[in-house]
């Protein structure tokens, strides 16, 4: 019983600091990229490696990975109503 | 007689008040890429006016707070009570550091006649006043979001101390951490956004 119990909300320490330091080198990783002259790359670069800290921090942090489908589509259609929110802003204020 | 506990239905409730959140700040995020987008020089003028070190420092510390917030609800649920409040204690602790070196940063800036409605900025130019609006109001709206969090923490610390908080039951400190971990995601976009817009 507390087998099952404990498998299903799965992480342990060890995983838990691994990301920790995934997510320390990401911060290295996003500082020195800034000092590179990429120009409008410069933003989808900053932008692509936080969108990859925020994923580890909703999947492991935040036990995502561990969830049921309910809940995992629930965040994605949050997400993907963001996507909109910011898309059709951008349409509208692009095109002005 | 037993309690009523829906497990499930208490994380889910937590997620969708975050899902609010996400879009509270995904409003100001909004307002933030839009003025970015036009004044994009202005921008990157004001954005050098920034500590990285105290940015960079500053996510390393909130990271670690994540950390051990992570680290407590996994103590608790593996029966270790006195583990997860040390967890939690230290979750509360970096936040303070956080603070400190956003208390710093602010009044270095107030200091140099950089605030909302300062006579100094009056002169600047519209993009660069709108980035330091922008900085204050959303730092600003996540600093109170820290100490937020670091309130939630230290009761659900007093409801495992009491008891009500437990291996068996732990989905107060479950939804503590996953508030706390929002707090984190957050600050992972403002900090690329505000430091190191080049």
């Amino acid at each position: 019983m507390s087998n099952t119990h404990s498998e299903h909300h799965g992480p342990g320490y060890g995983l838990f600091i691994a990301i920790w330091g995934v997510l320390m080198c990401l911060t290295v990783v996003t500082v020195w990229a800034a000092s590179i002259d990429l120009g409008f790359l410069n933003v989808v670069a900053a932008m692509t490696i936080a969108s990859t800290k925020a994923l580890l921090v909703t999947f492991f942090f935040m036990h995502l990975k561990y969830e049921n489908i309910t809940l995992k589509t629930m965040v994605l259609l949050a997400f993907v109503i963001l996507a909109i929110f910011i898309g059709f802003t951008f349409f509208d204020t692009a095109y002005r | 007689m037993t309690d009523h506990r829906d497990y499930q239905g208490a994380k889910m409730g937590m997620w969708l008040f975050l899902f609010t959140e996400i879009l509270l700040f995904g409003g100001l995020f909004v307002l933030y890429s839009v003025t970015l987008g036009r004044f994009p020089a202005e921008f990157h003028q004001a954005s050098q006016l920034l500590d990285v070190t105290m940015g960079t420092t500053n996510t390393v510390i909130l990271i670690t707070s994540s950390l051990f917030a992570a680290l407590a609800v996994t103590a608790l649920q593996k029966g270790n009570a006195k583990l997860a409040q040390i967890f939690i204690a230290l979750t509360i602790a970096f936040a303070c550091g956080f603070l400190v070196i956003k208390y710093f940063e602010w009044t270095h800036k107030f200091h140099v006649g950089i605030y909302p409605g300062s006579p100094d900025i009056a002169d600047w130019a519209p993009g660069k006043q709108a980035f330091f609006s922008l900085y204050f109001a959303m730092t600003g709206l996540h600093g109170i979001h820290v100490v937020i969090g670091m309130a939630v923490l230290s009761w659900v610390s007093w409801l495992i101390r009491v008891g009500k908080c437990t291996p068996e039951y732990f989905v107060a400190l479950e939804n503590a951490g996953l508030y706390w971990h929002l707090v984190d995601l957050i600050w992972i976009y403002l900090f690329p956004l505000y430091y190191l817009i080049t």
